[in-house]
């Protein structure tokens, strides 16, 4: 467990000496969103409706802009490798990672969502469910993603390929996530759509940090 | 490398020998014109069936003979991305080099039989639907099915180490495999929540028994003719992977 907690403060700890990466991503979050009323036009009741899509996308593409660096920087240097050889079983060390990928990409999204959200004119029980849902959601995101970080390891054009791979994957979770906010909006139940969201985080967490480490043992093989 | 011709001599086949390309390679070879034969009896037999015999559907008209070749084709493609998953399986548990050779020469055909099916169920739907393209759940998964072999494919194809490339590849297909059905459900929910089930394949009137057969005959020869193409392509790919290997340096196809 302090391995688990050992690796996740250094991750916060690189990421936090390294601010612009991250900015990076949400800035494209916030910009990305914004692009979307400057094209389609400002009407207030198209907005609404398209909201929740459009964050959803948007979330599900800043994670990836920030899913190449899970591993890459310590594939390159070699501490991938050593965090391997030690003694600490592998799986603890890759949750630990994906964890802090979670709070530095997924985190920041929740909080900034309802912003965003205003600026598309959701109501405020609309705003609860997109938080609730991206909530459930992120961690999900950064659990796919991390198989397609650890699967693309110095490869060449690796973060083109990521999204080939990952993208594809992340579809149920993007049905649900904007479903629930749509089904709010529009007056029915979302609860369905949270017991969904949650059976596939606890199934990604239960499975992925295993696969994630089956990778990552074959890129450093 | 004797030993590969006598396996007819022994009243059991040794199948854990045939997981060596040097001999397989030349079983396939064998194998190769056998399914080419059964393609085209089936091919002839189901293309007979489905446009002389079949009768002319009441409400789609000659249009719905389409489905012949469509429906054998999306067949096709889910289930070789089953068989590939499984190849790949078996490759990373044994580690056997075949097994990723043969995930490797599967993908290609099954994407293609995914493009096939998408391709003629647009020109299925613009007579019959009015449209190209509907946002059906059936329709929305095939293309996420393609999307996952050409995710494969470029996986493969861009890591240069080839038994990596066999492990990281098998990891992505045992992945999809997990998620088809995943999509599927979630695709198919989506669906009835967004618009309600506009278009209804499943609802089709009890079929006729040429019509039937004329569909079985053609699943039939798309499979003979994916086993056939795809040992096609793994021989090739032993070829150009075994390079080092003696026997392939020996063999007579490759001096000639």
């Amino acid at each position: 467990m302090s391995a688990l907690l050992a690796m996740i403060r250094r991750d916060l700890l690189l990421v936090m000496r390294r601010k612009s990466e991250v900015l990076t991503a949400l800035f494209f979050f916030v910009v990305v969103t914004s692009l979307f009323p400057l094209g389609i036009g400002a009407d207030a009741a198209l907005l609404r409706k398209i909201a929740p899509g459009v964050l959803w996308v948007a979330a599900l593409l800043s994670t990836l802009l920030g899913l190449h660096r899970m591993f890459a920087a310590d594939y390159q240097d070699g501490s991938l490798e050593q965090l391997a050889l030690s003694p600490q079983p592998l799986v603890l060390l890759v949750t630990g990672k994906i964890i802090a990928h979670w709070i530095v990409c997924g985190l920041p999204l929740v909080l900034l969502a309802p912003v965003i959200g205003i600026q598309f004119d959701l109501d405020a029980s609309s705003l609860y469910v997109l938080m609730g849902t991206l909530f459930l959601g992120t961690p999900v995101l950064s659990l796919i993603g991390s198989i397609g970080a650890a699967l693309t390891l110095g490869v060449r054009g690796g973060s083109v390929l990521l999204s080939l791979l990952i993208l594809p994957l992340y579809i149920p979770v993007l049905i649900f996530g904007a479903g629930a906010v749509y089904a709010n909006s529009v007056g029915l139940d979302s609860s369905g759509h949270f017991s969904l969201l949650g059976a596939l985080l606890i199934l990604a967490l239960a499975f992925i940090p295993w696969v994630s480490s089956a990778a990552v043992k074959i890129a450093i093989e | 490398m004797s030993q590969t011709n006598n396996f007819s001599n022994h009243r059991l086949v040794n199948w854990f020998k045939l997981s060596s390309p040097s001999a397989f390679y030349p079983l396939a070879g064998k194998l190769i014109p056998f399914f080419w034969v059964l393609t085209l009896v089936f091919g002839l037999a189901g293309l007979w069936v489905s446009f002389f015999v079949a009768p002319v559907d009441a409400v789609q008209g000659q249009g719905y003979r389409i489905i012949f070749i469509h429906v054998p084709a999306s067949w096709m493609s889910m289930f070789i991305y089953l068989v590939m998953a499984a190849w790949a399986g078996l490759g990373l548990i044994f580690n056997t080099r075949l097994s990723a050779m043969m995930a490797q020469a599967l993908a290609p055909i099954g994407a293609w039989m995914a493009f096939l099916s998408l391709w003629t169920g647009a020109f299925w739907g613009k007579p019959m639907w009015g449209a190209w393209w509907v946002w059906d759940a059936r329709l929305t998964s095939e293309l996420i099915l393609l999307f996952l072999y050409l995710g494969f494919i470029a996986l493969r194809a861009s890591i240069d180490d080839p038994r990596r490339a066999d492990k990281a590849s098998a990891i992505l297909a045992l992945v999809g495999v997990v998620n088809v059905p995943i999509i599927y459900f979630s695709v198919k929910w989506w669906n009835t929540l967004h618009q309600g089930a506009s278009v209804s394949l499943t609802k089709a009137p009890a079929m006729a028994q040429t019509m039937l057969w004329g569909m079985l005959l053609m699943a039939l020869c798309l499979w003979m003719y994916s086993i056939a193409v795809t040992l096609m392509r793994v021989r090739a790919i032993i070829l150009e992977r075994e390079a080092h290997a003696d026997w392939v340096r020996q063999s007579i196809e490759v001096k000639s």
